[in-house]
């Protein structure tokens, strides 16, 4: 019943965030000066021209009534068209948002593996030079900066060792699959496509490696902390006295009790995925929504940004919200 | 005379000095920690005097130079420009140097008086408060930031005041939460049963005990700052050429990578060197904090 | 029955902290019989603890073992890499510890970590050992049908006991530890458990070491008693003649401080506190507050030697 009455309680705490996001969103586009119809025309457009554009975009409006208009149709389901594509902003986001779900996916599953291997290695050989080596590794993930990494891969095994494709997401000779999911994987995978599938896996593996081992360190400083605080446990004492060997200790009695604050900080690092997102899809020429959003902002396409930020917030908020739920679950005294 | 007075002085702070000696013994002990120290102190020192020493100009072009491969003459070889990488990769130091002292400033500035007054004052003030970092939270940093750098204008103050503008909520959230801590504590009653009013209070009593912990925070903060500014000025959003910010130097380079590498490669290192270093720094400050850690 | 089971020669167990080195056991040496229930008695921090996990080569850092042997059956303990011990923990010394309930593994039944024992000693699956997990619940009267499916967070701490002593003496191991099985629990329930370790005990022939602070269990339970000060042994000796005729300036003041029901006297303790062991006083660690130290217990230690038929003592009273 307790959980019951904390999942309503989070929901409803959300909806109200959401209401605050959009209203940062549309403080940021229309309070922050800067001349959007002005980047649109060009500085010398005559005055008259000026005038239909901002008719056309609404920003001739009262500021008020402009957001609750925005409101209005964010409520419906509408975040306007875009000025660059033309099209309305919500059928640009679900054309773009899959390629980054699928970047994400596999990025949080690397970094998930990788980090928890290098916080229990850690932790047992504390202070030891594998934990050292280890922490200095995941260290080093988290302050590479993003692009560059992907630029220097992309240098090493692309054009130096030919070892892996280049930017983009499927080859040119490859027929893409029939569009399903717009995930280029689960496409591939459902229609059967075995030549687009391999292609593709082999064009995700850079941009997933890069993402992935960026958001490694969180999690392996999390499970080595946690792995620590449970090997001093007297239960772990228990099992040694038992003569239980090393291996059980670790993988069977401690491991287990350690990965349960691990759920916590996935939805930290879900955020920093996305943040990475934006910048491994320019480098990688990924069609995504991190890069939609920079071409937005690049060329001031106001619905697309605020379009585009919203609908980020809205996913983070979510994956979070999630995951406060399943630590609630997990949690033993909000079962009773 | 005055020995006793120092012995008296260091008797009865002996619990603090016990507890210093501690942090110090943990400090020297986690090597991580120790290796970041040193890498943020050679940072620091590049920074300030490192742009005198420098061999070439970091922003006058020199188109017959252009594009060398690193040598005696260019450490790090030259750009499509003509100008010496080293040179500008030094200099460039002085930048982030700037973001993050000016960052940490405003960030915690605000972070600390709106932090410090809702705990202080609670009810309605803290409610709003709180929920606005709630809001602020939603976003993934970085995406916020450059929407904010974007509206704004692409330049070096614009960035600091991007990053401002999305840091702050963690530094409220802090120093609400220590001065809620703070206010309940017999000192404040007794102090009020003096007299002393609430500005009082707040600024010679509360506040103070907030500094540190939002320091603590600053610290570790300071790389994902750099490397917030580095990824805005990569992305055309940031700080702008000529000036030498090491995320835009990578982005000149991108369209020389096969050819000359050295290009994008050398600010990308000192930007990973630098950031490692905080994070090291940070990292062992963590553990040195974690009471589950500090046995 | 004189048949020696375990010899302890001059260990010494250091713990390394910011603040020094811990001398937590100093020149410790003893020798325990089969068949001997020993109970090792001493204040908080006196090294009994340490002792008892320095036997099953359980110290971690910070802690270190720097010198001595720890003869078990003829092996040195002290000399084995971790594979060869985990052959003689849990099969040849078992232990249950202070806290029954955050002893037991949270995340698994009961049942397992019984069959977890079992199945390593008798070497089959946890599967198959359940039906011996069975008669070692019945053995400590626990109703097997219901424990082996619970969690520990679903037992009282008196069932929680009875479960790690199931599981220690499931392999009948030659040589029990008892860590304070007791101190964590209430009164009524300490004498159940310890009447039924003494029930068992007796049944199966087990040679027991005791670690506790309260003498009074000591003397119903052991044969032989040894009193630890400061990381260091200052007397061991049969129950019935340490309790008559205790030699050392500590165990006198030991016996002065326990409560007699019906005795009017007020009670008398140590004057003076436990030493720290960082720096600890040089020649015997108790002169400080011994009423009896002389200048030579400022200078030289002390050594354990034997007064009378089997009782040692380790004080400069004694030459």
């Amino acid at each position: 019943m307790k959980l019951g009455n904390y999942i309503i309680k989070r929901s409803l705490l959300m909806l109200l965030v959401m209401f605050g996001v959009v209203a940062i969103v549309f403080a940021i586009v229309h309070v922050i000066p800067a001349d959007p119809v002005g980047a649109l025309l060009g500085g010398n457009a005559p005055p008259a021209v000026v005038d239909r554009m901002k008719e056309q975009l609404g920003l001739n409006k009262p500021l008020f009534i402009q957001f609750i208009d925005y409101i209005w149709g964010v409520i419906h389901g509408n975040l306007g068209n875009s000025i660059q594509s033309g099209r309305p902003v919500v059928q640009d986001i679900m054309e773009y948002f899959p390629v980054t779900l699928q970047l994400s996916i596999v990025a949080i599953f690397i970094s998930i593996i990788l980090g928890i291997f290098l916080g229990i290695f850690s932790a047992v050989y504390r202070n030891k030079w594998i934990d050292h080596f280890s922490r200095i590794f995941s260290i080093l993930g988290v302050s590479m900066p993003v692009f560059w990494t992907g630029l220097i891969l992309l240098l090493v095994f692309y054009y130096i060792l030919g070892w892996l494709p280049g930017t983009g997401q499927l080859s040119l000779f490859v027929i893409p699959p029939e569009r399903i999911t717009g995930m280029i994987l689960v496409d591939s995978l459902l229609t059967g496509n075995w030549e687009a599938f391999w292609n593709g896996l082999r064009h995700i593996i850079l941009p997933a490696a890069v993402l992935g081992y960026a958001a490694t360190a969180s999690i392996a400083r999390i499970t080595r902390a946690s792995m620590l605080d449970v090997l001093t446990q007297d239960y772990i004492r228990t099992a040694k006295a038992k003569g239980m060997s090393k291996k059980v200790v670790i993988y069977r009695h401690a491991l287990k009790n350690a990965l349960i604050p691990v759920v916590t900080i996935i939805g930290l690092t879900f955020g920093g995925l996305l943040e990475g997102a934006v910048l491994t899809e320019t480098v990688f020429g990924l069609p995504g929504l991190g890069r939609y959003i920079v071409n937005a902002l690049l060329n001031l396409d106001y619905p697309a940004i605020m379009g585009g930020t919203l609908f980020i917030a809205l996913i983070y908020s979510l994956v979070n919200l999630s995951v406060d739920l399943i630590y609630a679950m997990l949690d033993p005294r909000m079962r009773a | 005379m005055i020995l006793e007075k120092v012995s008296e002085f260091m008797e009865k702070r002996k619990p603090i000095f016990e507890d210093w000696k501690h942090t110090f013994y943990l400090w020297r002990k986690t090597k991580l920690a120790t290796v970041g120290t040193i890498i943020v102190l050679i940072f620091v020192v590049v920074a300030i005097i490192g742009p005198l020493f420098v061999p070439y100009d970091p922003i006058v072009q020199n188109m017959k130079d252009r594009l060398q491969p690193p040598s005696f003459q260019h450490f790090f070889g030259t750009d499509q420009f003509g100008r010496d990488i080293f040179s500008r990769v030094i200099s460039g130091a002085m930048i982030e140097v700037e973001i993050i002292i000016i960052v940490s400033m405003i960030s915690g500035g605000i972070g600390l008086i709106l932090g410090v007054l809702a705990g202080y004052f609670g009810g309605v003030v803290d409610e709003v408060l709180m929920r606005t970092t709630d809001m602020f939270l939603a976003f993934p940093g970085l995406i916020l930031a450059m929407a904010f750098a974007a509206m704004l204008g692409p330049s070096l103050i614009n960035t600091i005041i991007a990053i401002s503008l999305v840091g702050w909520t963690v530094f409220a959230r802090l120093a609400r939460a220590e001065a809620m801590k703070v206010k309940n504590q017999p000192y404040i009653e007794s102090i009020k049963a003096l007299g002393a009013g609430k500005t009082r209070i707040i600024s010679l009593h509360v506040t103070p005990m907030c500094i540190s912990p939002v320091l603590v925070q600053l610290t570790l903060r300071m790389g994902t700052v750099i490397l917030t500014a580095a990824s805005l000025g990569f992305l055309g959003l940031g700080v702008r050429p000529p000036l030498p910010e090491w995320g835009a130097m990578v982005s000149d380079g991108r369209s020389f990578l096969v050819e000359q590498w050295w290009i994008s490669t050398f600010p990308g290192i000192a930007i990973a060197i630098v950031v490692l270093g905080f994070n090291l720094l940070g990292d062992g400050l963590r553990d040195i904090m974690d009471p589950r850690l500090r046995r | 029955m004189n048949d020696v089971l375990l010899e302890v020669k001059n260990l010494r167990v250091v713990f390394h902290t910011y603040r020094g080195i811990v001398q937590a056991l100093d020149d410790v040496s003893f020798t325990i019989h089969r068949n001997e229930r020993v109970g090792i008695i001493g204040e908080t921090g006196c090294g009994k603890s340490v002792t008892s996990l320095a036997i099953m080569r359980l110290i971690e850092p910070p802690g270190e073992i720097v010198n001595g042997e720890i003869i078990f059956e003829g092996k040195d303990l002290v000399k084995l890499n971790e594979n060869s011990l985990n052959t003689i923990r849990g099969k040849e010394i078992s232990m249950i510890f202070q806290e029954p309930l955050s002893s037991l593994n949270p995340v698994m039944k009961v049942g397992f970590q019984i069959g977890e024992s079992i199945s390593k000693v008798k070497n089959i699956s946890i599967k198959a050992s359940q039906k011996f997990v069975r008669d070692a619940l019945k053995a400590v009267d626990l109703d097997p049908e219901r424990v082996v499916n619970l969690y520990p967070s679903e037992l009282s701490g008196g069932m929680a006991q009875r479960v790690m002593i199931s599981m220690a003496l499931s392999t009948n191991p030659k040589l029990m530890i008892a860590d304070e099985p007791t101190s964590a629990l209430d009164v009524t329930i300490q004498a159940q458990i310890m009447n039924l370790l003494d029930e068992l005990v007796s049944k199966m022939k087990n040679t027991v070491i005791l670690i506790t602070h309260d003498l009074g269990v000591a003397a119903q339970f052991c044969d032989k008693i040894l009193i630890m000060y400061a990381g260091t042994i200052v007397e061991f000796a049969e129950t019935k003649e340490l309790f008559e005729n205790p030699l050392h300036p500590y165990t006198k003041g030991l016996l002065k401080a326990i409560p007699k029901v019906g005795n009017k006297n007020k009670i008398v303790g140590i004057p003076g506190s436990v030493p720290d062991l960082v720096n600890p006083p040089r020649g015997c660690r108790f002169h400080p507050r011994c009423p009896f130290a002389m200048e030579i217990c400022k200078i030289e230690k002390p050594t354990l030697k034997t007064e009378s038929q089997d009782h040692l003592v380790s004080c400069h009273l004694y030459r």
